[in-house]
């Protein structure tokens, strides 16, 4: 990647965290906050109509999805939805649990709560909500973050319902599920005064692990999402939707910079060879025929199922198409995307990546003659049904007359690789209406200072006290810190006599290699980490034999340690037990040990350890083997 | 209410006499070192007298608690909203003309986003505004009849409403549409189910469970299909126009005399209770679902009985009922009772003797089930047998709303008592069935 003078370009990013709570019930019903993968017990069919506002504005792409009547089939189970999910009765009062756990967030962000919280209605018809609107209130203002560096105000702390999860689509029917809708979450936005990929990351890091450090947030895939505002002088604000994971954060941010930086040259090239508004005005040309009798599968499969093949002209884009904005995203990528959102087509081919895919030079010259092409010219072309291809070009050109400004402002989704995608137009203004059907609450100061009071440990703080107190090396430290056992590690510590690096250890890389080796270490429950740590003080089994412990309660839910131990014949041996293997293996071995004279002891050692590890003490076993030896020399 | 102050009162509203602010205006608060600016907005008339509530730029509503070190200050006018509504579909005016008239609640809507209030959509051109797909389907002509809360709407009300439906039929439309609060639709159905006698046209009620102002609303379809069956069904009855079931597919119609509100919030919480629902409309088509109906026909001359007694009562009966209550109704001039017995029709026998003078001061009772669905029968045991004896009447499947509505109806347009008791038996809006189907 090339280095890029941030600075310079004038790099601005605000980053937008949304956190799921782990309270037990959702926040607006008494149905359970988890997701569900089994077939659902209820389906409905759906529609949602904009609604008309004083202001008359509507979200152009949703707008657009219901003239096209887009529908919209809802999913549930009994245990996470009721008829608040499926908008067949009101909201139930505002979760009390929820609230609290936002509450003490705003204060570890230094932002004092408002005095009355409202719950507004957020107009949103792409269905992820079956009411057409996301539930949301604002809990607090004007908090800050601090960076080794500098003060990342916090402009905002939200509270809503997270909305239902996409989990199929096709040209006129949208399917949610509706688990994760009314799961509460917390949304955390900075002011733009990120200015690097790498304070971005930090700052996202920071925040993460603060909400983390109130145990009252979901952790996991999915759990937390994080959007990113970025603009650079002479682009323009684009939000990213849907980063997942914390180490793609600078990555993205990298990507998006590049992305607008090339789209600005392009935009300089267009400009140099005389490209204008007004030469993207050319009409769609149907060009079936050009392919009647082509080679290349796509085409020909389409053909059959009578779909038309639609062509419009680019004057002045050759080449700039196949032109990489960012690695495998080319300004040909950005127009298949609007193709596919707006006209619901599989994709686009184009001039400067054919002949390819089984097209022929010569179909590629007829097609550049029936399109009247002159040199500089590009063409872009669909095959789909009259009405969606004639979508998808419109789209195309409309992204082809943007490339003349350089950076359509929009709203996009992040790829797991880094890289964004199209996803919609970027809303207007934010249409919030009051939810007249929740009451508002009154957060009284008093309530307000208690919870003040008795905040969590802050992130720093608990990281200087598990290096200082705990004695943890601070790469360990660390991990305990980010990882979900950070309380039950205290736990553990208190309540045995066992060394808190051994427990620190086994709470996190023992359980990243089990994990590795594909034990379901998820099945385990933090009561019964405890008893494998209480075993092993109160000697009844060996530090040696915990991952073995792990493994087998993992196959055999809601067992215990102790009989984990038995299970696996890892009781710890008596005294008597252990002498009755030294005799027999003493009387097998007689030559061996004869034979090593001097190093007996090793070798009678390394023969009783195999036969007894994970199942007596070392010291002990020592002992027995130099009295053993004694007798065996006289 | 105060328009200027909505829902302010005490503290709250001095604090924005004092700085000349009016709901709508732009103020700004400091306090605690915040600074908040944003619009005054309506104040819930159940919110205490200490918070003013303002909406952000970011479109957030916030309550802040005046105390003596909140200072406020109005720094601008509000800015009345513009709406430019989008241009009307085109009129085809050869299409079926309807009557959509409205008793209140809101059938469609528009938000003010600048203030969270809602605006109902009453005028014709507003309904093509909001639903443009009706104009597609007749030509509107919309009249307001009341702007009240459905529970708040009496006898009289339906006698007017009769009045104005008859007006708009006689005035050759295909059909009308009463708009409708959910909670009393099914009592004024069963009303204009009596009051307008042979229909030549249909009139359909409809209602929405979901407030028009929110895109999920069930209104709009609700209205769709309401106004289709108004200008194209081939019945003409008073009818109940809801959704089927919780999907968006299908609107059924129910008969105004056997329909009830089932559900407190779904969707579907109008049932037919002891029959099958009249008609369907889906995917843009109206299928009738039985054959015995009243027959469109628009040269039908319509006649309007639209009178009732409001001294009527329907007594519910449970384990413990004092008979003082019936009593009561005895000795205040009331007409006629509807008892809404257990079972096959029942009453404690401690009601007996009042049941007994009640009928002597030719006070008309009848008797409905509690069950809901089922019909009574009053010869099983001897307790229905006595309440005969008594002269009890007994009023068959009839839901004991309708019975309610029916009982009225006939005392209002009779005072001849035999008369009266010979309209209650006999089916006059297919209220009273004979048969029981599975």
């Amino acid at each position: 990647m090339v280095t890029t003078n941030y600075k310079e370009i004038e790099l601005k990013v605000g980053l937008e965290i949304h956190q799921q709570l782990n309270s037990e019930k959702k926040l607006f019903c008494d149905c359970l906050a988890e997701l569900f993968n089994e077939v659902p017990e209820i389906t409905f069919l759906r529609k949602l109509r904009p609604t008309q506002s004083e202001l008359g504005q509507i979200d152009p792409a949703a707008f657009f999805e219901f003239q096209k009547g887009i529908k919209f089939s809802y999913e549930g189970n009994r245990d996470t939805s009721c008829l608040v999910e499926m908008d067949e009765e009101p909201p139930h009062d505002l979760n009390r649990e929820a609230l609290e756990a936002a509450l003490i967030i705003s204060l570890m962000l230094n932002a004092p709560p408002v005095d009355e919280i409202h719950v507004m209605r957020k107009t949103v018809i792409d269905g992820s909500t079956t009411t057409g609107f996301q539930r949301t209130c604002v809990i607090a203002f004007n908090g800050n973050v601090k960076t080794k560096v500098k003060i990342i105000p916090i402009q905002h702390i939200g509270l809503e319902e997270d909305a239902a999860r996409k989990t199929g689509e096709d040209e006129t029917l949208h399917i949610y599920r509706l688990d994760r809708l009314g799961i509460p979450l917390v949304e955390v936005t900075t002011a733009p005064v990120i200015h690097t990929p790498e304070e971005a990351e930090e700052v996202a890091l920071l925040i993460g692990r603060l909400l983390r450090a109130t145990g009252k947030v979901k952790r996991g895939i999915g759990s937390i999402r994080q959007d990113l505002n970025i603009s650079i002088r002479d682009g323009a604000l684009v939000e990213i939707k849907g980063v997942q994971e914390l180490e793609l954060v600078s990555l993205v941010v990298k990507y998006e910079v590049q992305r607008q930086l090339n789209l600005l040259r392009i935009k300089t090239e267009l400009l140099k060879r005389g490209v204008k508004g007004e030469d993207l005005e050319s009409t769609l040309v149907d060009v079936t025929n050009v392919f009647a009798n082509t080679k290349c599968t796509i085409i020909r499969t389409a053909l059959e199922k009578e779909r038309h093949i639609l062509a419009v002209k680019l004057p002045g884009f050759e080449g700039l198409l196949r032109k990489e904005l960012i690695p495998r995203v080319r300004l040909g990528t950005e127009m298949a995307d609007r193709a596919r959102f707006w006209g619901r087509v599989g994709g686009i081919f184009h001039t400067d990546e054919l002949p390819a895919f089984g097209v022929t030079i010569e179909e590629v010259n007829e097609l550049k003659q029936r399109m009247n092409v002159e040199i500089g010219d590009a063409v872009v072309f669909v095959v789909a049904n009259l009405d969606n291809a004639s979508d998808a070009l419109e789209a195309v050109k409309k992204r082809a007359k943007e490339a003349l400004n350089g950076v359509p402002p929009e709203t996009r989704a992040a790829n797991p690789d880094g890289s964004t995608r199209y996803m919609r137009p970027r809303p207007g203004a934010a249409r919030l209406y009051p939810e007249t059907d929740v009451p508002s609450i009154y957060v009284s100061s008093k309530y307000v200072n208690n919870l003040r009071r008795n905040l969590p440990e802050l992130p720093e703080r608990k990281l200087k006290r598990l290096m200082d107190e705990r004695g943890l090396n601070e790469k360990l430290a660390k991990q305990i810190l980010d990882s979900k056992f950070s309380k039950l590690f205290e736990k553990a510590v208190e309540e045995s006599q066992i060394s808190p690096t051994f427990v620190a250890v086994t709470l996190t890389e023992t359980l990243k290699a089990l994990e590795r080796e594909g034990v379901e270490i998820q099945k385990i429950s933090d009561e019964q980490y405890l008893e494998i740590f209480s075993l092993i003080t109160r000697g009844r089994t060996t530090k040696e034999a915990v991952p073995h412990l792990i493994t087998w309660l993992s196959k055999n839910q809601g067992s215990t340690g102790i009989k984990a131990v038995k299970g696996l014949g890892l009781a710890m041996l008596s005294k008597a037990e252990l002498e009755e293997i030294f005799d027999t293996l003493i009387e097998d071995n007689r030559g061996l040990l004869k034979e090593h004279k001097k190093k007996a002891f090793g070798v009678l050692m390394s023969l009783v350890m195999q036969r007894v590890r994970g199942r007596a003490k070392a010291n002990i076993v020592s002992a027995i083997a130099r009295k053993k030896l004694e007798e065996f020399d006289s | 209410m105060n328009e200027e102050f909505q829902g302010y009162k005490g503290r709250a509203l001095q604090v924005l006499k004092r700085i000349g602010a009016r709901v709508g205006d732009i103020v700004r608060v400091l306090k605690k070192g915040q600074k908040f600016e944003g619009i005054l907005i309506p104040r819930s008339e159940f919110g205490d007298d200490k918070h003013i509530v303002i909406k952000l730029r970011s479109g957030y509503n916030i309550g802040i608690f005046i105390d003596k070190d909140t200072e406020i200050n109005k720094i601008g006018p509000g800015v009345k909203p513009t709406f430019s509504p989008p241009p009307l579909p085109d009129q085809k005016t050869k299409l079926p003309r309807v009557a959509v008239l409205s008793t209140g609640g809101t059938i469609a809507s528009r938000v003010d986003y600048r203030t969270g209030g809602v605006r109902p959509a009453l005028t014709a051109n507003d309904l093509y505004s909001v639903v443009p797909e009706l104009s597609d389907i007749a030509v509107i002509e919309a009249q307001i009849l009341f702007s009240i809360f459905s529970e708040n709407i009496t006898p009289n009300h339906w006698s007017q409403a009769t009045k104005y439906v008859a007006r708009h039929i006689k005035h050759g439309v295909a059909g009308v549409v009463v708009a409708h609060g959910t909670d009393t639709m099914g009592y004024t159905a069963a009303a204009l189910s009596f009051a307008l006698q042979n229909l030549p046209v249909p009139v359909i009620l409809v209602g929405s469970q979901r407030s028009a102002d929110r895109p999920s609303s069930d209104a709009a379809t609700n209205l769709i299909g309401a106004v289709k069956a108004a200008a194209s069904a081939p019945f003409a009855e008073v009818v109940v126009a809801m959704h089927e079931t919780v999907n968006d597919q299908s609107i059924i119609f129910h008969r105004g005399t056997k329909t009830r509100k089932c559900d407190t919030s779904r969707r579907d919480a109008f049932k037919s209770i002891n029959t099958s629902p009249l008609a369907r409309f889906k995917n843009d088509k109206i299928t009738m679902l039985t054959d015995n109906y009243n027959r469109r026909e628009s040269q039908r001359k319509l006649t309007t009985k639209p009178l009732f007694e409001e001294k009527v009562s329907l007594v519910k009966f449970y384990p413990g009922l004092n008979p003082g209550v019936i009593k009561w109704y005895a000795e205040n001039g009331f007409k006629g009772i509807i008892l809404e017995g257990t079972g096959l029709g029942h009453i404690s026998s401690r009601c007996f003797p009042i049941i007994k003078k009640a009928i002597a001061r030719n006070i008309l009772i009848g008797m409905t089930s509690q069950c809901i669905w089922g019909r009574i029968n009053m010869n099983i045991y001897n307790t229905g047998r006595d309440l005969l004896k008594l002269g009890v009447i007994p009023l068959g499947d009839m839901l004991s709303e309708t019975a309610l509505i029916k009982m009225m109806w006939a005392l209002g347009n009779t005072k001849d008592e035999e008369e009266a008791k010979r309209l209650l038996t006999s089916n006059v809006a297919n209220e009273c069935l004979c048969r029981t189907v599975f």
